[in-house]
């Protein structure tokens, strides 16, 4: 918590106005009953009325003043508290925007949606409560009790025995009911578990009759929440008639003893009733204490989410000066020798990969799930580093290229098409910010997704929405596919999208597709071997390592891995028609 | 917050509220529900079991709340008599304990004590009491809603987000929950107490009274200025953190995007742009509802000053006691506080009607068809599964036409075999032979038997499935094999999960068959899946299958398993493949070519052949050689 506060040297300034300003308003307050104090003594019972008149202006005086430094108080503390989710904020989403795939995956999407967004909410929240009752609890309690020894210190024993009672209370109150109310968020998080178990589930429970199991489940943990709810809450329950009890005894206790103290001529009536509020005052401040006892814990777990962030560096670092590639070359890619660990793996994930493109070259690359395919494309982009080896995009060392400029060399499209809020043309110039109109349209007739946009209502225009929703799979894949082509890359990479799209379709792409990369280099990542047969060069990734590397032909012959994987997907008919 | 200090200060009933937001909700924009009166009433209706408690919350809440009122006044009293000692002292002129009556005040503040005892336990018992009514209240709630979750039919649940669903069995319940917690006695205490103390005020001096109620109606004033202005303001806010969330969701999930393509600057850019806005909606808003503590409290303080001065003014005259004055001023003290509560607590109470209205809206929603009566009785054991479509027509919306008279006939023990370029066949299939969506015309039959003329239990346990998604569940493999089971024997387990090559893979987990699958089953492969539900079929043993060939995302020799197990379970039984293998298609006994969802083709391969149609041109495109060759994938 007090490292997110270090951010707030910025509003140095405005906040020790409103220490100011809320000391005043505090001072304010603890003066009123003090004036009202002075009409009693000595106008009331004295009987002048010019007197209380006098007073009665300077109270009113004093509750403006109160008033208007509060208001200007929480024109501050709102700058304060909002300025700092802002500043946090920015840095925050900055900090991620710089991140490489490799911290991405280490916090999760959603915990960092949660850390940039309501985390920082809570902040700014407590932040609010905190500037004003930070400051302004400790000084009503101090002035509080300056004000009441001042009156009379023989008194304030009262308060001696009244505070303590008070703080073993809450304290008492605190004890059994936290460990109560994290159980209690346990249980809520079940029944939620259940739940959701059995909405994901829904076709398996009902196909196998087990919704009378999945109901006493459900019963079960809601039983469970119920219970520990309502022992909560009745435990709660004490809290507010015996505060009110504390208070108002403390109450009688001063009217008591001030009454004797009264009659011994040491106190008059008036400083007695200024006694009353001072009491309450002071005993209100440490309620609001504890108050923010509770509310900071809370704060607490959001802080260190985003000191988490804040705390991790993006670790690929574009290089000091970005090194030019050779004039000329393009569209040419090395490996050599590169091996790929993800950290904290025991098992690299690629190994010792080596192979070279040459531009208008097609190369595939094929193996399993966990082969590696997806890893190695990884490399090429720069979204994470080689553990060994090197990776050389027209003759350079991607690590000794800007990130922006390495990537700009590269048209990629993912395995899962992931279109943002927008117009379709919106989506496809994401590629290519100044495309023109006909470049668009052109990069949407090579991707086959010429067709469908024109049928749409408003063509290039229809918006998308979030997520994608309103456009099929095929649809979303076609215009991710558009969107790498407008940019005219040196470097396409297709990891594994054409999964979405129907044979047909896709036969149409890749033969439109031939035309425009001829002095490009274009690597292909599939699980099917129907995809990779024709490339140039297949790669056929094992383990992680290279099993082989050739034509079809070639790996039929000399590769057993590849043999494997053909054969698990093609009949021995289809194999020979193939191969005649 | 001020004025909660005050209140405090002045030592009388503070009721509720403590730690509430500085805005105290008042300004925040409240959802509204669409039918007000009739949710109500049919929430009243839910704590009808328990009528007694609340008459008796009732009771509590308004003798605590009467007692406590009392307090001031009395306290007042005993400060007057120890004026009037002192006053009697100064006409005497000399100081003697003697002209104070302590016995008296004595009396009075032991009174007081027992008053505020009595009040506080009163208090005490009626949370208490509503405690329990609450969340029992709820609980009921909770459990009807789950039990119509389980009669809605699948159409439902397909249409809508889990997030959805999910809000309304827990949000919502924890809405009505707090509001049955605090809120209603809330807001009987706050009613009680206004009416109390503007009779205890009247009764101590009805000039005092229209002095201080002048203040009420500038404050109300003020408060629906002040709560006009902050509404605008709030929605400025909600609006900027709504779009400021859907950037950061945006650009997180696509981070890969932006990455690749270079975009982080503009991304950030378009951030600052929101965040900025975000920022100064956010302060005026908070400002504003900061503002509205402070200016009420100087309203209430300019009557506390005229109370003083002109209760001053009257004490001086003899025509007021000073006791008076401090339980007058008291009064007047804790009066706003249960004016704005109430006001909250309207909000507070249209949003938790609101709440309801969503949690009706499930339980009012279409269920699926009733069991019928007198149903079919059919056994696993004694099925042979022959299935028969009978001009099958069927349509997710009404207006799509998607199965229009399909006609099929599979003897028991067939292979039929599903192809076409996407999968959307497969789920539809699986609905409709399974029943979770109804027919909109003709009859599906089992041995010659409608299946709507089954129980459903006894309808799909007639079925196996080998599907690779979402077909295990949160628990042990063990369990998960034996689930289509009651009491499965452990060896059978082991027996079935061997015949389906899965007990090696099983063995060499940390646990074995004891492993946790969780909730998506990603810690097991898709092959090792799919391995398992073939284990579970094999256990079951159910005269019909439903398969799944695809073999994406599968290496290669867990595929060689795959393949051998699917042959096994499948020998003797009826079953149909989700095809993706040549040979498998042309094994076939029925083909049923599917595009976008419905069946455009079927036949035998030979017939499909002749056809020349759709399928012999997908069939031929697997031989021609060039690289447009299929790329399929299930869904």
């Amino acid at each position: 918590m007090i490292k997110v506060l270090l951010h707030l040297k910025p509003f140095a300034l405005m906040i020790s106005f409103i220490i100011v300003l809320v000391a005043g308003q505090a001072l304010a307050e603890l003066a009123l009953p003090t004036l009202m104090a002075e009409v009693v003594n000595n106008g009331m019972m004295q009987g002048d009325t010019r007197y209380i008149l006098t007073y009665g202006s300077y109270m009113l005086l004093v509750a403006l003043i109160s008033s208007v430094c509060a208001i200007l108080g929480s024109y501050y503390s709102a700058k304060v508290a909002m300025g700092l989710g802002r500043n946090l904020r920015k840095k925050v989403f900055t900090r991620v925007e710089n991140y490489s795939l490799h911290e991405f995956d280490q916090l999760g999407t959603a915990s960092l949606i949660t850390r940039t967004t309501n985390d920082i909410v809570q902040i700014q929240n407590v932040l609010v409560m905190m500037l004003r009752f930070m400051i302004y609890s400790p000084i009503l309690c101090i002035g509080g009790i300056a004000l009441a020894v001042s009156r009379d210190k023989e008194l304030t024993v009262i308060l001696l025995v009244a505070i303590p009672i008070l703080i073993a209370f809450m304290g008492a109150l605190a004890y059994s009911v936290m460990p109560a109310f994290k159980a209690m968020q346990m249980k809520l998080d079940r029944l939620n578990m259940v739940l959701r178990e059995n909405l994901t589930g829904i076709r398996v429970i009902r196909a196998f009759n087990k919704l009378t199991h999945e109901q006493e489940r459900f019963k079960e943990a809601n039983g469970d929440l119920t219970d520990t709810a309502i022992k909560v809450n009745r435990t709660m329950s004490a809290m507010q008639p015996m505060l009110i009890l504390i208070l108002n005894v403390t109450t009688i206790a001063i009217v008591w003893f001030g009454g004797v103290r009264i009659s011994q001529g040491k106190m008059e009536v008036g400083d007695m009733m200024a006694f009353i509020q001072y009491a309450m005052m002071i005993m209100f401040s440490f309620v609001m204490v504890a108050m923010m006892f509770v509310m900071v814990p809370r704060a607490q777990a959001s802080a260190e989410r985003i000191n988490e962030v804040l705390g991790m560096e993006g670790s690929i670092v574009d290089p000091e000066k970005s090194g030019l590639p050779s004039e000329g070359e393009r569209g040419h890619i090395v490996f050599e020798n590169v091996s790929f660990r993800y950290p904290g793996a025991e098992e690299p994930a690629i190994s010792n990969i080596s192979f070279e493109t040459s531009p208008g070259e097609v190369t595939a690359i094929i193996g399993g799930t966990g082969s590696g395919k997806s890893t190695l494309v990884n490399m090429i982009p720069r979204f994470y580093d080689v553990s060994e080896g090197r990776v050389l995009v027209d003759g350079v060392n991607v690590s000794e290229l800007s990130q922006r400029e390495l990537r700009s060399k590269i048209g990629f499209v993912p395995q899962s098409a992931l279109l943002f809020t927008g117009s379709i043309s919106d989506n496809i110039r994401y590629g290519k910010e100044e495309a023109t109109e006909e470049e668009v349209m052109q990069a949407a007739e090579v991707a086959q997704a010429g067709d469908f946009i024109a049928e749409m209502p408003e063509g290039f225009d229809t918006a998308i929405a979030q997520g994608g929703t309103n456009v099929s799979g095929g649809q979303k894949q076609r215009i991710s596919i558009a969107r790498a082509l407008v940019r005219k890359p040196e470097i396409y990479i297709f990891d594994d999208s054409f999964s979405a799209l129907d044979f047909k379709t896709d036969a149409l792409l890749r033969a439109a597709l031939k035309k425009e990369t001829d002095t490009s280099a274009v690597i292909i990542v599939a699980q099917r071997v129907n995809t990779v047969m024709d490339a140039d060069r297949i790669l056929v990734l094992d383990d992680g390592k290279i099993a082989g590397m050739g034509s079809h032909g070639e790996l039929m012959k000399h590769c057993q891995v590849y043999r494997e994987i053909v054969s698990s997907q093609l009949s021995e008919e289809e194999m020979k028609a193939y191969e005649q | 917050m001020s004025n909660e200090s005050s209140r405090l200060s002045s030592g009388k009933p503070i009721r509720g509220g403590i730690g509430q937001g500085p805005a105290g909700g008042m300004s925040m924009p409240v959802e509204k529900a669409k039918d007000f009166k009739g949710t109500l009433k049919r929430l009243v209706g839910y704590f009808a079991p328990q009528k007694l408690n609340f008459i008796a919350v009732s009771i509590l809440a308004i003798v605590s709340t009467v007692f406590s009122i009392f307090g001031p006044m009395v306290l007042g009293k005993a400060t007057t008599k120890i004026a009037e000692g002192v006053m009697s002292g100064r006409s005497l002129g000399y100081l003697s304990v003697s002209q104070y009556d302590f016995e008296y005040i004595g009396k009075i503040l032991l009174f007081m004590i027992v008053l505020y005892i009595i009040s506080s336990l009163t208090g005490f018992a009626m949370s208490y009491i509503m405690s329990g009514v609450s969340q029992k209240t709820v609980y009921v709630m909770r459990n009807e809603l789950k039990d119509k979750l389980d009669r809605l039919p699948l159409k439902y649940f397909d249409d809508r987000t889990h997030g959805e669903i999910l809000s309304r069995g827990t949000n919502d319940m924890d809405t009505i929950a707090t509001t049955l917690q605090q809120s209603l006695t809330q807001l009987i205490t706050s009613l009680v107490t206004i009416v109390g103390i503007l009779i205890m005020m009247v009764s101590i001096s009805p000039l005092l009274t229209v002095i201080a109620l002048i203040t009420l109606p500038v404050c109300t004033l003020l408060t629906m200025f002040v709560a006009k202005k902050a509404r605008t303001y709030f929605a400025n806010q909600q609006k900027s953190l709504g779009e400021i969330n859907g950037h950061v969701e945006e650009m997180y999930t696509g981070h890969k995007i932006v990455k690749v393509f270079g975009r982080e600057k503009e991304s950030i850019e378009r951030f600052q742009k929101i965040n900025e806005a975000l920022y100064h909606a956010g302060w005026k808003a908070q400002f504003i509802s900061g503002i509205i503590m402070p200016a009420l409290n100087f309203i209430n303080n300019l009557g506390y000053v005229f109370i003083c001065v002109i209760g001053g003014i009257l004490v001086v005259k003899k025509a007021i006691d000073v006791g008076d004055i401090q339980a007058f001023i008291q009064y007047m003290r804790s009066f706003t506080h249960p004016i704005v509560q109430t006001a909250n607590i309207a909000n507070v109470i249209q949003s938790t009607i609101a709440s309801a209205e969503r949690v009706f809206e499930v339980l009012d929603e279409a269920e699926q068809l009733p069991e019928i009566q007198n149903a079919v009785a059919v056994r696993k054991e004694t099925v042979c599964g022959e299935v028969g479509f009978e001009q099958v027509r069927f349509r997710y919306v009404e207006e799509v036409p998607l199965i229009e008279n399909m006609n099929i006939h599979v003897k028991p023990g067939q292979m039929v075999a599903i192809v076409g370029p996407t999968g959307a066949g497969k789920t539809t299939l699986v609905n409709l032979l399974l029943r979770f969506y109804e027919l909109s015309g003709g009859r599906i039959t089992i041995d010659g038997i409608d299946i709507t003329k089954m129980t459903r239990g006894d309808l799909r346990s007639l079925f196996g499935m080998v599907l690779q998604d979402t077909w295990l569940y949160k628990g042990s493999i063990m369990d998960n094999i034996g689930y289509g089971l009651e009491d499965s024997e452990q060896q059978k387990i082991i027996d079935a999960a061997k015949a389906a090559h899965a007990d090696h893979f099983i063995r060499s987990l940390p646990k074995g068959y004891e492993t946790e699958l969780n909730e998506e089953a990603s810690n097991i492969s898709q092959g090792q899946r799919q391995l398992l539900t073939i284990a579970r079929a094999l256990l079951a043993d159910p005269p019909i299958l439903i398969l799944d060939e695809a073999t994406s995302s599968v290496d290669t020799r867990t595929e060689a398993l795959i393949q051998k197990a699917m042959a096994k379970l499948m020998k003797g039984r009826t079953s149909f493949v989700i095809a993706h293998r040549l040979s498998t298609i042309k094994n076939a006994d029925l083909i049923l070519v599917m595009k976008d969802g419905s069946v455009i083709e079927q036949g035998t391969h030979e017939e499909l052949m002749k056809q020349k149609g759709f399928y012999e041109d997908l069939y031929n495109s697997q031989f021609t050689k060039n690289p447009n060759a299929q790329e399929e994938d299930d869904e």
